[in-house]
């Protein structure tokens, strides 16, 4: 397979090499005084524990471009994407710039924070975008705390140009983590199955975009059918199973090079994969007979052991994020239910217990809970229980509702939804409350969706 | 609203294609068509497997076991697959939409499993057959309600094109 998705080409991406370009702010007309992201000794918090959240106000000015129209134009659209991010969470409401009194002119200098009070903005984001003789582009941010008057973080972060989305998500990721004490998961991307054509022929292909429904690329052509992909929580592969050559089978997939390999060499189908924490397994079932049974196989020693062995279906397997227990789906007692077993196989047993059938379990990146699809009077919800079982709850329930993956914080769910007909299925989000469900935009149809890890 | 397409064993070998295309003209069920008007295929031939003979057998739902009915079908497509012996083939299992996609994909290939398992039993040589589940991802009817869901719950046995 060729190259054909110029990823992160120039390397400004990623932990070390945007984190590199990254620098503190020193609280600019405030005495120098320069505060850490975390520090909780501002008034503005957003206490997101309970149920439902009133969001919180905030202003989001356009940032001060260096002076070159394209500059301008650059710092507006890095506005536009962090005001996105946040007004998408449902945890912020941007505020309408129409509304400013203030125009921030230099970004360095304390705001007249008595104008932002007037228009009941909590909190208050400045910047700055330069072009560097470089050819770079260097990003600066401020987030100001309006009623406390004064300065919650500063950074500055310099990219390749074409990185600027990026570095808008990185700022949307500080600001989010500094007002809510959560990490945040716009910096992240999601591949899933794009659908085109007629649904009794449906051709469907691996794509990766944004999380925000930027940036699509395609990462297979159509010819084969391929469903179910799911990153590596350490590399940039994911693993999915595909019908090349005939033979449905889990394959492993180098998002930056293009790379594809075949997951062992298994006499029948293989399906379901997903890695282990630790990326260096991955955890799939395998079809012999009427059966299917659960297996790891080690991706460096090839080594696979078998983990379930029942005269049923047991799929979908997922491990919790430490990695001492995997949830999976087993239909042995009649209907699809779920199950817990430790990694080597033992103490298999089953937590769900509701009416109705359960599949497709994941466990929450924060390891408190595990969402499923449900079926039930014939129609599919999005749910979730705790791993003992205990506190299901419904987010979202219709015609058609499957295969939740997590944002990296645990807080947001994405999965597929479809109306049934001859239409076709499209990616949704839903905060863990069962709040906030918004559409995911994307080219055509689309399925399977899976939500990477942080990227920075 | 119901939109009925007609897939004569996926339609695999050229030569039955522009059949496929013919009987699909004629039938607005997939049932009907079979035999009668079209009884006229040469014998022996993958026409005379997938009208005379019945290439496919339907299950109930999220079930595996074989119907009366489709133990019938199965019957006379072992005495068939007996008597032309040259051909090798394919039992694709399919699940209908409502189910969870990887569920689904064991579902086709525990059916495509039954039918194997009946073909054996029937005296056809295992070493002819190969299975293969397509889960939820090839429906032959699109449609939202149970009468079409029933046509996409089968297994279809699908002749290879080395039989000539």
């Amino acid at each position: 397979m060729s190259r054909r998705f110029p990823l992160e080409a120039n390397g400004l991406v990623g932990r070390r090499s945007v984190l590199v370009g990254m620098a503190a702010l020193g609280g600019a007309g405030l005495g120098g005084a320069m505060l850490a992201p975390g520090v909780a000794n501002a008034a503005v918090r957003l206490d997101i524990t309970s149920g439902t959240v009133q969001p919180l106000p905030i202003a989001i000015t356009d940032f001060v471009g260096g002076g070159s129209p394209q500059d301008i134009e650059a710092g507006k659209g890095v506005t536009q994407i962090i005001s996105a991010d946040l007004r998408r969470s449902g945890l912020f409401a941007p505020i309408d710039p129409a509304a400013f009194v203030e125009k921030i002119s230099n970004p360095d200098a304390s705001p007249r924070f008595q104008d932002w009070r007037v228009i009941n903005a909590q909190a208050l984001v400045t910047g700055r975008i330069t072009r560097q003789p470089d050819g770079r582009v260097k990003a600066e941010f401020r987030l100001w705390d309006v009623f406390a008057g004064q300065q919650l973080i500063g950074q500055q972060y310099f990219t390749q140009p074409e990185n600027w989305r990026r570095v808008a998500h990185i700022i949307a990721d500080a600001i989010y983590e500094r007002l809510t004490g959560e990490k945040g998961y716009f910096d992240t991307r999601i591949v899933f199955v794009d659908e085109s054509g007629p649904k009794e022929k449906r051709i469907k292909r691996l794509a990766i975009m944004d999380q925000d429904g930027a940036n699509v690329t395609y990462l297979t052509r159509g010819d084969d059918l391929v469903l179910t992909p799911r990153f590596s929580p350490t590399s940039q592969e994911i693993t999915y199973m595909s019908y090349g050559n005939g033979e449905p089978r889990v394959y492993l997939l180098n998002i930056e090079n293009g790379q594809r390999e075949v997951v062992g060499n298994f006499p029948n189908m293989s399906f379901s994969p997903r890695f282990a924490p630790d990326g260096q397994r991955v955890i799939l079932s395998l079809q012999q007979g009427a059966d299917s049974n659960i297996f790891v196989m080690d991706l460096r020693s090839k080594a696979t052991t078998r983990l379930t062995d029942t005269a049923a279906i047991d799929t979908a397997p997922c491990y919790s994020p430490d990695g001492t227990q995997i949830c999976f789906e087993s239909d042995r007692g009649g209907g699809s239910q779920i199950y817990l077993m430790n990694p080597d196989g033992s103490n298999q047993r089953r937590i769900s217990f509701g009416d109705g059938r359960y599949s497709t379990p994941v466990w929450s990146p924060r390891g408190d809970v595990i969402a499923f699809t449900k079926q039930a009077q014939g129609r599919f919800a999005i749910g979730l229980m705790r791993p003992d079982g205990s506190g299901e709850r419904i987010l979202t329930e219709g015609y058609h509702n499957e295969g939740p993956t997590f944002a990296p914080n645990g807080r947001v769910i994405m999965f597929f939804r479809d109306a049934g007909g001859g239409g076709g299925p499209q990616l949704y989000t839903v905060d863990i409350t069962g709040y906030n469900e918004q559409r995911v935009p994307t080219p055509s149809y689309a399925s399977d969706p899976a939500w990477s890890p942080l990227r920075s | 609203m119901i939109r009925m397409l007609r897939h004569l064993g996926g339609a695999r070998v050229a030569f039955i294609v522009g059949f496929a295309m013919l009987a699909a003209a004629c039938a607005k069920n997939p049932m009907d068509g079979a035999g009668a008007a079209l009884g006229s295929a040469p014998p022996g031939s993958p026409q005379e497997f997938i009208v005379s003979v019945g290439d496919r057998v339907f299950f109930e739902s999220d079930q595996t076991s074989l119907t009366p009915q489709a133990q019938a079908t199965l019957d006379k497509q072992a005495q068939w697959l007996n008597q032309y012996a040259r051909y090798s083939f394919t039992i694709e299992g399919h699940a209908d939409e409502r189910g969870t996609r990887e569920y689904n994909i064991a579902l086709g290939a525990r059916r495509a499993q039954s039918v194997r398992d009946y073909l054996v039993q029937r005296g056809v040589a295992a070493s002819r057959m190969r299975t293969i589940s397509y889960g939820k991802e090839r429906p032959v009817a699109v449609c939202n309600d149970i009468s079409c869901w029933s046509q996409n719950r089968r297994a279809v046995t699908v002749l290879n094109a080395t039989g000539t």
